[in-house]
Formats: structure tokens, sequence, C-alpha cells
């Protein structure tokens, strides 16, 4: 049977109909708001201008996408090959150990660009680990990855709470959380950035694991697309019978992508407890893990796509901050509502407006089309 | 002039760019079997798709029984009496048959009461047509000649005065096709009207009254078929003269490559499929393994290359055994010269959403001339690609496409040029023109004829007889997991039937 659907060019398939689903997302949002009594119009502005309105809001956005990136690219490096790692949360919890740890050893000693990379490999290491347990279990126990990775979300959740508050708070201190960090484990921040802009971050948190994200982002294109490594995920990904029949290790592929994937998650810990805390607290990772399963969904595991619905979430958060200060109507939970309208029409919707467009893409230019060959057996 | 039981006039439908109709006029008289042939993609399928309300045509009518009709939904064709016997069929695997005859036109809430109808009425059909099936069987332990007929059954319980049949015989031996032929003309008899939709032309000429030849979305001609020739039909379905039968010369075999011995192997059920098979190929010659779907062949050669464990036996590669009982690797036996050409190649021999190039490497990703350190070397890659495109004639020529978005033809063409260039000893090949149209099915005969005057020892596995009678220069007949029976390629048609049939075997047990 011949795909009833012909295709998209680029720009519409990943430009156009993510922007449109994002619209009625908003709209939809915007009714929302509307029913508790507020201007939908002047809350979007408020929205708008609390995320990008001025150098502070815009610092704090990127600051929460650099975490999303993180949690995305985690989500989607499992997803290429096949396996959804719910499991972002608690990978990124207990490499905040991990971190901590080198904090907490090198913090006097060392200045922060030697304590950086020791606590990124540490972070990744630490986050790689605790997605190693689930990759071992699915790969050669045959448990399924889901459900394993979220129940690990529930451990390291205890497992943290019981190190906090029993192992590593410091002495006579009531605060489950590490002793304050030194200026050894502490991470610049990106003003200097912003100030070529004329832009003033005053104390946003935006720090230089931003640009590590966006290295990141780099390095997970470059594995995809550009490796043995990746080729053999995506085969595996794609159809697991083509990578048995083209001699790639299934258990191989489960358990390394699983490692890349938790690291990755893992790398999330270094923006909240060495960028903006400076010290770890309890629950630093809130949510973050599942957000990124969205942003990836949304990004279409691609790390440009990620990049960007990164941002768009850290927009909503820190805009939906915003927006519970200045409407009081509106409260926190309206954000997290939002949120999920974007994610129920960008990801579980997504193609509801495809057939449409491509009717009207077809009907203004047939050429431009592509020429997708009729296909199928006995057609 | 009898009445036109169905009539279509001018339908067009266009999927994006592609026109898989345009301006169809086809009239079928009732009471007869009217054959549609065409190749792969000439648009067959989309046009009974119109007519079983699957889709809707962009433009153009369609009348039944001489009054115009619209059918936008399979409901709307079935209340026209028009019934359609899928390719794959559409059956409940673990109902009985009688729950799957009545399956959606239950009629009453309750089933009990519907049950007993349905039986007296599969008995009245049993007796008029001939259509004898075990009403409390469960599908899914029917040969598949039996479940063809209870989608016959099932057509027939909802009334339908129209039958369409789309490629019916694909699964079926030379008995079972013979039978479900004498019902199509039994159904004639009754004044039932039959389309059968086929790229077979034999069957056309054995069993139809008129034949429609379809190309490129076109009708290009409607023949009574008693005068027309198998020859002029091919050439209408081609647009040019096809050789119908493979040239080739005498083959020279020469030292054992391939060997097995006592072969068994189990399927994921637990079910024996495979049971102490043995045999040899030589370098040199092609060795056809016949028989009906299902009978071990799949897994016959998914053991010998890799892809499923076996329970038992052994196999030697170039007299070097394979571990086919343990981690037998499909890469390492790439590296050993063992290249295959899987029967899926939709789901095991190419990854659909990868680019034409990407999987012009599938599985050879780790040669060194396609890497640089760890990272693929891509212009090694679509250079290589695209001289493999240049040589197969791989359509369209472009290294960047997804494979999804090429025929069935030239995706084959895809994976034979990925196995054959890359020079093997041995090339084992399973369902090499399935879902292939004509014109490729002629390329793909060539190489492998190629491959063997080459001296390299090639095993096929094919349900398509004529396909292992043309190619092979010995034919191994599998029945039940086991080979029945070897002949050479001058063994006729009939006699190849019934060892496939199992009849030998049975003869020889009592």
């Amino acid at each position: 049977m011949s795909t009833p659907f012909a295709k998209l060019p680029r720009w519409a398939d990943y430009g156009l109909i993510p922007l449109i689903n994002l619209l009625v997302a908003f709209i939809v949002a915007g009714i929302v708001v509307l029913l508790v009594g507020e201007n939908p119009l002047k809350a979007a502005a408020v929205l708008v201008e609390g995320a990008f309105g001025s150098g502070q809001n815009l610092a704090y956005t990127l600051y929460y996408a650099t975490t999303f990136i993180f949690t995305g690219l985690a989500v989607a490096v499992a997803f290429h090959a096949g396996l959804f790692n719910i499991g972002g949360e608690g990978q990124a919890y207990i490499a905040g150990i991990g971190v901590a740890a080198v904090c907490l050893t090198f913090d006097g000693i060392l200045p922060w660009w030697l304590t950086f990379p020791l606590a990124i490999v540490a972070s990744a290491v630490v986050g790689a680990a605790w997605a190693f347990i689930p990759a071992y279990l699915q790969a050669r126990r045959g448990s399924h990855i889901v459900i394993t990775t979220i129940m690990f979300n529930y451990i390291a959740a205890s497992v943290m709470v019981y190190l906090l508050v029993n192992v590593i708070k410091p002495a006579g201190s009531m605060a489950p959380q590490t002793r304050d960090f030194l200026e050894g484990a502490q991470l610049p921040k990106l003003g200097w950035l912003f100030e070529v802009f004329g832009l003033s971050v005053r104390s946003a948190p935006l720090n230089v694991s931003f640009l590590l994200a966006l290295f990141m982002a780099w390095v997970v294109w470059l594995l995809i697309w550009r490796t043995k490594l990746g080729f053999e995920m995506r085969t595996f990904g794609f159809s697991p019978k083509a990578a048995r029949y083209a001699g790639i290790g299934e258990a191989r592929v489960t358990i390394v992508a699983m490692l890349i994937s938790g690291g990755l998650a893992g790398m999330m810990a270094l923006n909240p407890i060495m960028g903006d805390q400076h010290r770890m607290q309890l629950d630093f990772v809130s949510g973050a893990g599942f957000v990124g399963i969205a942003v990836a969904l949304m990004g279409r595991s691609h790390p440009a796509g990620i990049i960007a619905a990164a941002v768009l979430f850290g927009a909503l958060y820190q805009g939906g901050a915003e927006l519970a200060f200045e409407m009081p109507n509106v409260s926190r939970d309206m954000i997290v509502i939002m949120m999920g309208l974007v994610i129920l029409f960008a990801g579980a919707l997504e193609h509801m407006f495809r057939p449409t467009v491509q009717t009207i893409f077809a009907s203004l230019s047939p050429r431009s089309m592509g020429v997708p060959a009729p296909k199928g057996e006995g057609a | 002039m009898a009445e036109a039981a169905i009539q279509l006039i001018g339908i067009n439908k266009s999927f994006g760019a592609v026109r898989a109709n345009r301006d169809i006029n086809l009239e079928v008289e009732r009471g007869t079997i009217h054959g549609i042939i065409g190749e792969n993609g000439a648009g067959k399928s989309t046009l009974m798709s119109i007519l079983y309300g699957f889709y809707q045509a962009d433009s153009g009518e369609v009348h039944v029984g001489g009054k115009a009709t619209s059918i936008h939904t399979p409901n709307d064709a079935i209340a026209a009496g028009i019934g359609m016997v899928h390719q794959h069929f559409m059956l409940v695997e673990n109902f009985t048959v009688i729950e799957n005859v009545i399956l959606g036109a239950e009629g009453e809430p309750l089933l009990n009461a519907s049950i007993s109808k349905a039986r007296s009425e599969l008995q009245r059909l049993e007796r008029e047509y001939g259509l004898e099936v075990d009403p409390d069987a469960i599908i899914e332990e029917l040969p598949v000649g039996l479940q063809q007929r209870v989608e016959i059954l099932k057509a027939l319980f909802r009334g339908c005065d129209i039958l369409i049949l789309d490629e019916p015989t694909g699964v079926l031996t030379p008995a079972e096709a013979d039978h479900l032929f004498r019902i199509l003309k039994m159904l004639k008899d009754e004044g039932k009207t039959v389309v059968l939709i086929t790229h077979k032309l034999r069957e056309i000429m054995a069993i139809t009254d008129t034949v429609s030849v379809m190309r490129q979305g076109t009708m290009v001609a409607t023949r009574k078929t008693s005068e027309t020739t198998v020859e002029e039909l091919a050439e209408l379905m081609v647009g040019r003269r096809v050789l119908l039968r493979v040239e080739k010369g005498e083959a020279k075999p020469a030292g054992v490559k391939l060997s097995v011995k006592d072969l068994t192997v189990k399927d994921s059920r637990g079910v024996v499929m495979v049971d102490g098979v043995s045999l040899e190929v030589r370098a040199g010659e092609i060795v056809g393994i016949a028989g009906v779907a299902g009978n071990g062949q799949s897994e016959l050669i998914e053991a010998i290359s890799g892809i499923r464990k076996a329970e038992a036996g052994t196999v030697l590669l170039d007299g070097k055994p394979i571990d086919v009982t343990g981690h037998a690797d499909p890469g390492e036996l790439r590296d050993r010269g063992l290249a295959h050409v899987p029967e899926d190649r939709h789901h095991v021999g190419l990854v659909l959403a990868f680019e034409e190039a990407e999987n012009s490497v599938l599985g050879y990703h780790d040669k060194p001339q396609y890497l640089r350190g760890p990272f693929l070397n891509i212009e090694a890659i679509h250079a290589d690609a695209r001289e493999k495109i240049e040589k197969y004639d791989i359509r369209p020529a472009n290294d960047r496409l997804k494979t999804a978005n090429f025929s069935g033809g030239n995706q084959q063409k895809i994976v034979l040029a990925r196995e054959i260039e890359q020079d093997p000893g041995v090339l084992i090949v399973g369902q090499p023109t399935r879902g292939v149209d004509v014109g490729a099915i002629e390329f793909i005969h060539k190489r492998l004829i190629a491959m063997r005057d080459a001296g390299k020892a090639v095993l096929l596995v094919s349900v398509e007889l004529d396909e292992i009678r043309s190619l092979s220069d010995r034919i191994l007949v599998m029945f039940a997991g086991r080979v029945v029976g070897e002949r050479g390629p001058e063994a006729s048609e009939g006699e190849l039937g019934l060892l496939m049939a199992g009849v030998e075997r049975q003869e020889a047990a009592e």
C-alpha cells in the first residue's frame, strides 16, 4: 500500500509543523487563562517579557535551558538506539554525588577550570553507572528498560535523601545539603557574554555549563550521524532485526547507548550544583529529567531541535514564574498545564496537522514535494 | 451483451505528486472471472482499494450493478455486494472459523443465536461451492489454503456478488491453487463475478475470461483471455519485450563451499521448523530450495547465516565450522565470505528510514574502507553507493533519498548490490524477487547466474516455483522441515508440486 501522504520540504517538516503545533498549544492555553478570568494576550505578553524581556530574564531562561539540553540529549541518545530512558531524573540526581565529591575535595586546592573537567568526568561516570544497571538488566535479563529506569528514579531519590540527611550533611547543620563550595568549585557566570550586547544579567545563574551543553549537543550530533557507533545505534533503534543481520551486537549497543545517555543526564547536575547553588541540595533536579523527555520528543531527537526545545521550555519556566508573580489568578500549576499542552500538541499530537499541511503543499506546488515512488508489496 | 457488474469511469487518484491511477475505465461483466494484471506499483491495489472503500478516488465514478454508487468505507462496499480477499488475511488467529465469519456481522447482541444461524448458512455455502472448512477449527491451526477459504466464506456470508481476490495464490501450493481455481469457477457458474488481481501470467491464462493490463497507473489494454498470449500480456505489462526464461549455460560445479549436516532449528515458539536437514552447495552452482512458505526454508537460511540460533547440527563454510548452535556472528561470517540476501528486506535487509547510501554499507559498515577511526568515512560511503547505483541501475539514482521511497525492485537491488559487490564466496538468497517488478526480476536473475558463472556457491530459497526451476542447477524440496527430495532442473512442475505438498513422504510412510 502506498503512503497516503507525500513528503514535505524540510523547512516545513522541521519548522512550520512544530510552529503550528506550538501555536495551537498556546491558543488552548490562552483559553485556560481566559477561564480563570485573566486576559490571555496580556498573559502572553507577561510570559514573553518574563522570558526574554531583559538580560537577566534571558539569562534565567538560558540557565533553565542548559539543564534541559543535557536531559534532552540524554533521552535522545537512548531513543536513537530504540531505548526509552525515563531514568534521566534519577541519573542526574545520583550524579550529583560525583559532582559534590569532586567539589568538596578540590574546591580549596584547584582553580575552577581544573575542578570543572574533573567534575564533568565525575558527573558523567556516576550518571552512566546509575544507567548501567537497568541497561544490563535489559540487555542480559530482558527486564524492560522503561520499568527499571522508572523504578531507579525512586531508588535514586531515596538514596539521595539518606545520603544528604545522614552522610553528606555537615555535622551540626539543620539543612540536608553539603557545605557551601569554595571559589575553586564555583563556575563563572556568563555575564561578559551579555555585556557584549549591552545587557546585564545581574544575579542570574547562567554559567559556563551552558557552553558545555552546546558543545555536548555538537558531540551528540557527531556521535549519532558521523560515527560507526552512532550508525549501529540507529540501525538497532530502527530495526533490531536488521541490526542482528548486520552483525551488530544487541547487548553491546543497548549498554553503550545507555551509558552515554546516563552520562549526559549526569552532566545536568553540574549546572545547578556548581553553577548556581554552589552546594548540593535535596531535590536539585526537580523534574528536569522528565522535562528532558518532552524536550527530546519535541526536538525530534536532533541536537539542534533539542536546543530549540530546551530554550522554549526554559522560557516557559522563567516566563511562567514571572507570570505567576504578576497575575495572582495564574498559579504555578497553570504553567505546568501550559507545558503539558505544549507536550501534548508538539509531542503526542505531532502529526495532527500534518495531513492538512501536506494537502495544502501538494495543491500549491506538486513539484516541491519530492518523488516518493510507489512502493510496497503487490501494489 | 451481459450486464456489467462493475463499471469504473475515469478514476483518478494521486498520492501527493504520484498519480497512482490515471483515467481508469474498467468494465467487468456479470458472471465472469476478470483478471487484472500489472507490475508492482502499476496501481492495481490502489484501484481495488478505491472499489472497496479504503481510498476515495479524486475523480471518477463507480457503478455497481448499473447504478452509480458512492463507496466511502468497506461497509459501503459490502452493502453494495462487494467482497474482498486480501493478500494478507484479515483473520483473528485465535478465533474459530465460525467466529471469524460472523465477526462484524454478528447481527444480535448474544453470540449463540448468530453462531447457530451462521452454522446453517455455512453448511449451505459448503454444499453449493465445495468450500469445506471445519467451522470450529481455530484459524492458526489451519493451513494457509484453508485460511484463505475462510476469507472467501466471510465475503459470501455477507452476501457478496462480486468477489475481489488480491494475489490469492502467493501463499498456496500448486494443488491448493488448483483447488482455489475450481472454487472460483464454481462461483462463476453460480452467477457471481470474480475479479482476480495477480502478477502471475499463467494464472490469468488458466482461469480468467477477460484480462485487463495496468501499467504505471493507467489501464493499457483489456483482452479476451482466449484471444491473447502470455507473451503479449508480458509485453503490455512492461511496455517492452521481456525474456521470461533465463538464458544460462551449463553449470561447472567445483569443490564444496557450504556444507550443512543434520541441522535442526526451532522457531521462537519452540516448534521444530528445520528437522535434521543436510545439504551441500558447491562452487559454481545454484542450489534451489523449493517449498510452500512456512516449511522451514526461512529458518534454515537464517540459521546458516547466523541470525537464528540452531538447536543441533553442523555447518561448514569452506571446510571450517560456523558456530550455528552458539554465537555465530553475521558480521564475522561476512568477513569469511558468506553473504546473505534476506527474505524480508523491509525489516531485516534494509533500514527503511536510512538514506540509500547508509543501507548500501549496512553490515559492512565496519570495513576499514568505510571508516576513519571511529568515524564513518562519509565521502567513501557515498562514492561507493553512487557506484552501485550506476552499476545496478537503481532508480531514482539518489544516494541521499530515504530507502522507504524506493520501489520494491529497487530496494532489492540495493540489497543485492551490497551483498554481491563484496565478492562473497557463498551467497544465500531468500525470495530474491518477492514484490519485485518483471523488469527487475530479469536483472536480478541475470546477476545470480553471473555469480554462479564466476564460481560462487549460491543457495536460493524461493516460493516461486518458476524461479527455482529456471535458476537452479539442483532443486531440493522442503516439506515440514525436512528435505523430501532432490531433483534436477528438468523436473516437472507437477512432480515438484507433489513433493512440496508432502505426498511422496506420506506414501513412503504407508
